[in-house]
């Protein structure tokens, strides 16, 4: 188990390396810099001596340097938490981040757990009452749930939030709890308004589960030991729970290697369209502004967190399945 | 178990039946009789037998028929539209949808529509429209209207519906440069519609050929493919796409971007269908037929486009179409966000990107339409992908 860990840790390395070398170079790719646009801004506001002070910020942003030397200088700085300046008010990105990453994390994390909740509660309710009333509801909120984008479900359910209740959905907390420090009332606030954005992001993931999940469980649920056990008297409760359930549930682990991707881009986007204060909306600007330190590091810090989520996951399944704990390496 | 008793044999049961034994040769390789529709299924081609059994699927059907008017409709989006992409009415900025009556004042007088008044909220500095009930204005069909060029070659005026005469035919309202949105939505279904079918040809090819050297040759070149399928797979889609689509450079022209948007949405899109066939050639190569085209001197390339690929085509196809729909979300979501398509090229992304203001789109609802049509065909691709992916295996 030790070794599994260890292998799957030193693994993660280098293709951290990998994505946060492509990432950015990629966005350094397109002419110009982030000081361009400043100083066009300048000039246009009437500010002659724009041109000199290009130079100046240039320097300060180390922009004169050659691409690789501040890509290097930016993967070094990550170790001592210090990801460069962001090009947007000359200050340290990790000043910037520090309350975004949190958020989104959280948001997140909210987001996979309403998941994994409300799929396991229909998809094994579905599964059990096959052809009933419920699962062709189950079945069609799954489907319309896949079919809608979910940032046009945002824009929808922002529409009519604002029009029929006169509420904003946007925002993450409410306006007095802004910039203040923590406390019991803003966790509570940050609550409430996650409500709907872990709806809206969470939706085709968890029509995607109840569906994956009412087929495991309606094989498992036809195989031959069910029969045996309701033979023998078992109560429905404890058969459906000690030995389908166990089994269907296996995926439902493993699929979280194709769920994360998924909740880390709706998040990007819902939370722009819903203007959240988390890192979507930021890492959007910056890269219309070419601000790289402050680009990088959001995509680095995305990618960090499904390389860990992808872990814990096959961690979890290491833990729930022997046959991957043993080693047994299948290659199909 | 199912119970599988002594079935009896059909017909009225006589007291008994005289022993009776056939005195010709027998012969077990005579071909038993078929029906004519029995005859039909067995000498029906793949192809043939896959379309009958796609037809079964209703809404796969519905579906297939929903879209390919919409593609039909792209072809001639000049028709269809009453106005050009571009034609801007500076009098009637966000001027609401205006309704299609049939009845004036208990009369039938056909299709028409009222005139607009103007005024102005004198508190808010809005312009209120208030339609003219006094002025029915009959539309006019198959008329010659504001004038085009048909996919900018040849100039022409034909509509198939045309505003009245001094009148506006606003069906869907205008938007904040006073542009027809129900002619923007006609024109826009151009780009949206082809840059989901221009992305997977692409990424169909890229899959073909990576997933192929990747299943076929195995060693090295396979365990590289895929850690890049792995990779790519398994990182979040969208900040990626962002992140490329930001690196095109503002200086391109609208139309390279359109491309480059394409190949940038194949590029994160092909190890889905990559690993098919990788898995689907490593399996097949195994088989006997296809040992002995080796032997008897074929090239890889023959044995994987003439040997190989037939047998899993169909399948690659299903799938594929059920990848499409996931790629005009992508292009609409990059172009709502303003990293994707710029105008003068307009898709429904583009179009939505004028709803990013909710305050503006609270007042002005009808700017959120082009919502409709994008989840219309994505639903009616998914119909259809469903069906296509049931039908791939006719023999199932």
């Amino acid at each position: 188990m030790l070794r599994f860990i260890v292998r799957r840790v030193l693994l993660m390395i280098p293709t951290l390396f990998i994505i946060s070398a492509l990432v950015y170079f990629i966005i350094d790719l397109p002419p110009g810099d982030c000081v361009t646009a400043q100083v066009d801004e300048l000039l246009s506001r009437g500010d002659a001596d724009a041109l000199a002070r290009a130079d100046e910020l240039r320097t300060l942003y180390g922009l004169d340097q050659p691409l690789w030397r501040r890509y290097f200088e930016w993967v070094g700085g990550i170790f001592r938490w210090d990801f460069g300046l962001s090009c947007q008010d000359t200050v340290p990105v990790s000043d910037l981040i520090g309350e975004r990453m949190a958020l989104t994390l959280i948001m997140e994390s909210c987001t996979i757990a309403f998941i994994w909740i409300v799929s396991f509660v229909i998809g094994v309710y579905a599964a059990t009452h096959q052809y009933k009333m419920g699962d062709y509801i189950a079945s069609f909120i799954g489907f319309v749930g896949l079919s809608i984008p979910n940032f046009l479900l945002a824009l929808v359910l922002l529409y009519v939030g604002k029009v029929y209740f006169g509420l904003s959905i946007g925002g993450l907390m409410d306006p007095e709890y802004i910039d203040k420090p923590f406390s019991w009332g803003k966790l509570v606030s940050v609550a409430e308004h996650l409500i709907i954005p872990v709806i809206v992001i969470g939706m085709s993931g968890t029509a995607g589960m109840i569906r994956r999940l009412r087929a495991n469980l309606l094989d498992e649920l036809q195989k031959q030991y069910v029969v045996t056990g309701r033979a023998k008297g078992l109560p429905p409760m404890k058969l459906l729970i000690k030995y389908p359930l166990r089994h269907a549930i296996n995926p439902f682990v493993a699929d979280i290697g194709g769920l994360l991707p998924d909740v880390i881009s709706g998040s990007v986007i819902v939370s722009v369209v819903l203007s959240l204060p988390t890192t979507g909306p930021m890492l959007l600007g910056a890269l219309k502004t070419q601000d790289v330190n402050l680009a990088a590091t959001f995509l680095l810090f995305v990618a960090v967190l499904t390389v860990i989520g992808m872990l814990i996951s096959d961690l979890a399944l290491a833990a729930l399945d022997p046959r991957i704990r043993f080693g047994a390496t299948s290659e199909k | 178990m199912t119970d599988q008793t002594s079935a009896s044999p059909p017909g009225p049961k006589p007291d008994r039946m005289p022993h009776f034994v056939n005195r010709e040769p027998w012969d077990p390789y005579v071909a038993e009789r078929l029906t004519a529709d029995q005859e039909k299924y067995y000498m029906a081609g793949q192809w043939k037998l896959m379309w009958w059994r796609f037809r079964r699927h209703r809404p796969a059907v519905v579906s297939m028929i929903f879209l390919a008017l919409m593609y039909l409709s792209t072809a001639i989006s000049e028709w269809i539209a009453p106005y050009d992409l571009h034609s801007r009415h500076s009098a009637y900025i966000f001027a609401p949808p205006q309704q299609v009556h049939l009845f004036h004042e208990g009369k039938f007088l056909g299709p028409f529509v009222y005139g607009m008044k103007t005024a102005r909220d004198p508190a808010t500095l809005q312009r209120v429209y208030t339609p003219d009930l006094a002025k029915p204005m009959p539309l006019r069909f198959f008329c010659s209207g504001e004038a085009y060029e048909f996919w900018g070659l040849i100039d022409a005026t034909f509509h198939f519906v045309c505003p009245p005469e001094g009148g506006h035919f606003f069906w869907l309202g205008t938007d904040r440069l006073g542009r027809d949105l129900f002619s923007r939505i006609v024109y826009a279904a151009r780009i949206s519609l082809t840059i989901g079918v221009i992305g997977i040809t692409l990424s169909f090819v890229l899959a073909l050929v990576l997933g192929g050297l990747a299943g076929y040759y195995g060693g090295w070149i396979d365990s590289l493919v895929q850690r890049i399928t792995e990779i790519i797979k398994s990182f979040p889609h969208l900040p990626l796409w962002l992140a490329l689509s930001a690196a095109l450079p503002v200086t391109w022209s609208p139309l390279v971007i359109y491309f480059g948007i394409t190949i940038i949405l194949a590029l994160l899109d092909w190890p889905g269908l990559g690993r098919a066939v990788r898995s689907k050639l490593l399996s097949l190569r195994e088989e006997d037929y296809a040992a002995a085209a080796q032997m008897m001197g074929a090239k890889p390339g023959r044995i994987i486009g003439r040997h190989l690929l037939p047998g899993f085509m169909s399948h690659l196809i299903a799938s594929a179409t059920l990848s499409i729909p996931s790629m005009i979300l992508a292009e609409t979501a990059l172009s709502f966000l303003g990293l994707g398509l710029r105008p003068p090229i307009t898709s429904w992304g583009v179009l939505l990107n004028e709803a990013t203001d909710i305050n503006v789109v609270a007042v002005h609802w009808w700017l959120m339409l082009p919502v409709v049509p994008v989840i219309l065909v994505i639903l009616a691709y998914q119909f259809m992908g469903d069906g296509m992916r049931d039908a791939a295996d006719p023999y199932a």
